[in-house]
């Protein structure tokens, strides 16, 4: 729909999107770093972040685009089952707390830059590194492209080229623009970069959900009347689909799909470059943990933000063509003064920016450890890595960009989906790793390979709603044996395990090489200012479980 | 307080925490326990409003379990 340029709208729009510009540019001196050209400074912010400055960082960088309308989107479409990313970002704190500060300390250690790093070294297996690191930037690509969705609804809800006409360039332009921009900060400042503008992101987005709560509702009728008329709504049939909407709580039927989104969801969270990236960039072991309780208060603005789609059913608003994307923009549109929507606007293009800068970064960090210096060039110095980072984020953004361009974006949330089937295929070799040296690297590849290729394939062979024959249509499957409807994820990950124990018995019983572990027992429960108990001879017998400690020269980064 | 700790059990305060970490995971996992319409609070159907609340309740085992942990480690380190 192109009901025109709102002015006012815009011009907020364009003044928030240009401080945010300038800061992106400024971040590169906030605290400033004696060599930039370094990958621990330009891909980790120094490694110096606290639990401040963390809770802002992480909250820009799991709390995405995806959050503002994507999960609305499907609340709005489908009802309740939307609503598991409430249980989704409840559960995931619980899990990080366990595994994440002993993955901090032994990166803290041996210098590891991304969690491909910790395989290579734990399992001296570049296959199972570059597995890990390809899988992670595969899953990042259509993240980061969903990011970009993000801000192509929020230009097209403002007028801005929405609507097929203006041929592909000019409708695509204003995002273009907008992503050169990013491109550029992120390229100059690094992880920095989106640091520092995750405040102002922040600051919008709780100011928009708290005028959003209390304005909404009270115009519409009350949380009582939304609730009943989403209802009434979601009870209506799917001329699409010949069968309701959807529910207001979730149908016998649709339980295993619920609670398997939900915990699949969890388990893949810490599994991307981004979130892990985020996580190394902390200055000592309990920032992370600190952080798992504090961070749920971001868990409370997405279930309000979901709940956006049923105030948006409520006000009766009917978004182009059908597009549920478009349900809370339009929201927006329809009840706020023009200013306000423009801070609204402000706050999801902003919202999409922030993490759109840390997967690029987590994405060239995976590329430049773990394929360019890994494979390339061994030898690369600090600075060539840094330099190769930099580069590597520009392509990882443009990819991205044609992705989004050439895609088929009705459901940003199932591309995100996808990339979490994938992703979630390399939990056994990091965080099995994290607790055991039992595990072989060739099972773990092995598991690895078996799980992308059953969940790619079911994830394929799944039908839109209404279109028999179409393909990536949702992210539930029938599971195999169970009989129920589950997130193929889950499926994936289970059969991910079983390849994995099986095959380690049988390759442990018949002595298949399992490479040297460079790591001991010490690293990972390692702090910031710990005296390294290695360096000191004779101190601590470092040969329990560690066979080649002389090995330790090798580490990367080190 | 020594290495040993007055009473404290390593184990014991283990089993706390790791209830405190397993309680969120549990309670939302278990979906047909609130998969409902009613009771209503505020107008928000029960699916809603017991899961935000497991929101806060969440929050809140994450902090303790966070106190006992920083306590936990600390006896450890003087232990060693």
């Amino acid at each position: 729909m192109n009901r025109g340029v709102d002015g006012v709208a815009l011009g907020v729009f364009v003044a928030l999107f240009l401080i945010v510009t300038v800061i992106g540019f400024l971040a590169a001196r906030w605290r400033r770093a004696a060599d930039l050209m370094h990958l621990d400074e330009w891909g980790l912010g120094g490694r110096s972040f606290g639990t401040f400055i963390t809770w802002f960082l992480l909250g820009g960088d799991l709390y995405t685009a995806y959050t503002f309308i994507a999960v609305p989107a499907l609340v709005f479409g489908a009802g309740a089952v939307g609503f598991f990313a409430v249980p989704y970002t409840v559960i995931v704190y619980p899990i990080i707390f366990v595994f994440l500060p002993r993955l901090w300390s032994v990166s803290h250690r041996h210098g590891y830059v991304t969690p491909a790093d910790f395989v290579r070294n734990r399992f001296d297996s570049r296959a199972l590194a570059l597995a890990v690191a390809v899988t992670g930037i595969l899953a990042t690509m259509p993240y980061i492209a969903l990011q970009l969705v993000g801000i192509q609804v929020v230009l097209d809800v403002m007028g801005l080229g929405g609507g097929a006409g203006g041929g592909p360039i000019a409708h695509h332009l204003p995002l273009i623009v907008a992503f050169g921009i990013l491109a550029a900060y992120t390229y100059s400042s690094g992880l920095r970069a989106p640091a520092l503008i995750a405040f102002v992101k922040d600051a919008l987005i709780y100011l928009v959900i708290a005028v959003a709560i209390i304005y909404i509702p009270h115009q519409v009728g009350g949380w009582a009347h939304i609730f009943d008329a989403a209802s009434k709504h979601l009870a209506a049939v799917n001329p699409k689909t010949g069968k309701p909407f959807g529910s207001l709580a979730i149908a016998p039927a649709g339980r295993w799909a619920y609670g398997s989104l939900a915990l699949g969801s969890a388990l893949a969270l810490f599994m991307y470059p981004h979130c892990i990236t985020a996580v190394l960039s902390t200055r000592d072991r309990n920032v992370v943990r600190r952080n798992a309780a504090m961070l749920p208060a971001y868990s409370l603005v997405l279930g309000l933000i979901a709940l956006l789609g049923y105030m948006a059913v409520a006000a009766g608003v009917k978004p182009a063509g059908g597009n549920a994307q478009l349900a809370v923009p339009e929201l927006f549109n329809t009840m706020f003064p023009s200013w306000f929507a423009g801070v609204a606007f402000a706050a999801i293009g902003i919202g999409a920016l922030v993490p759109a800068a840390i997967m690029a970064i987590a994405a060239a960090n995976l590329f430049t450890r773990n394929v360019y210096r890994e494979f390339l060039r061994p030898g690369a110095t600090p600075a060539e890595e840094a330099r190769v980072s930099k580069i590597a984020s520009l392509v990882v953004k443009f990819g991205a960009l044609v992705f989004v361009i050439g895609l088929d974006k009705s459901f940003a949330i199932n591309l995100q989906l996808l990339g979490g089937i994938w992703i979630l295929q390399t939990f056994p070799a990091i965080v099995f790793g994290l607790y055991s040296r039992w595990f072989h690297r060739f099972a773990l590849l092995a598991g690895w390979a078996a799980a992308m290729a059953y969940g790619t394939v079911v994830a394929y062979g799944v039908p839109v709603p209404g279109r028999p024959g179409s393909h990536f249509g949702g992210p539930t499957a029938t599971v195999p044996i169970l009989g129920q409807k589950a997130y193929i994820a889950l499926t994936a990950f289970a059969l991910n395990v079983v390849v994995v124990v099986v095959l380690t018995a049988v390759f442990r019983a018949s002595h298949v090489p399992a490479g040297t572990d460079g790591t001991v027992v010490d690293d990972y429960v390692a702090d910031a200012g710990d005296v390294d108990l290695r360096e000191l001879p004779g101190l601590l017998d470092v040969t329990e479980e560690a066979p080649a400690v002389t090995n330790r020269t090798t580490s990367p980064g080190r | 307080m020594g290495g040993s700790g007055k009473g404290r059990k390593p184990w014991a305060a283990r089993g706390v925490i790791g209830l405190l970490l397993l309680a969120p995971v549990v309670a939302l996992l278990w979906v047909p326990s609130y998969t409902r319409v009613r009771p209503r609070l505020f107008g928000f159907p029960f699916f809603y409003w017991y899961q935000l609340a497991w929101v806060i309740v969440g929050a809140a085992c994450l902090a303790g379990a966070y106190v006992l942990t920083i306590r936990l480690e600390r006896q450890q380190r003087r232990a060693r």
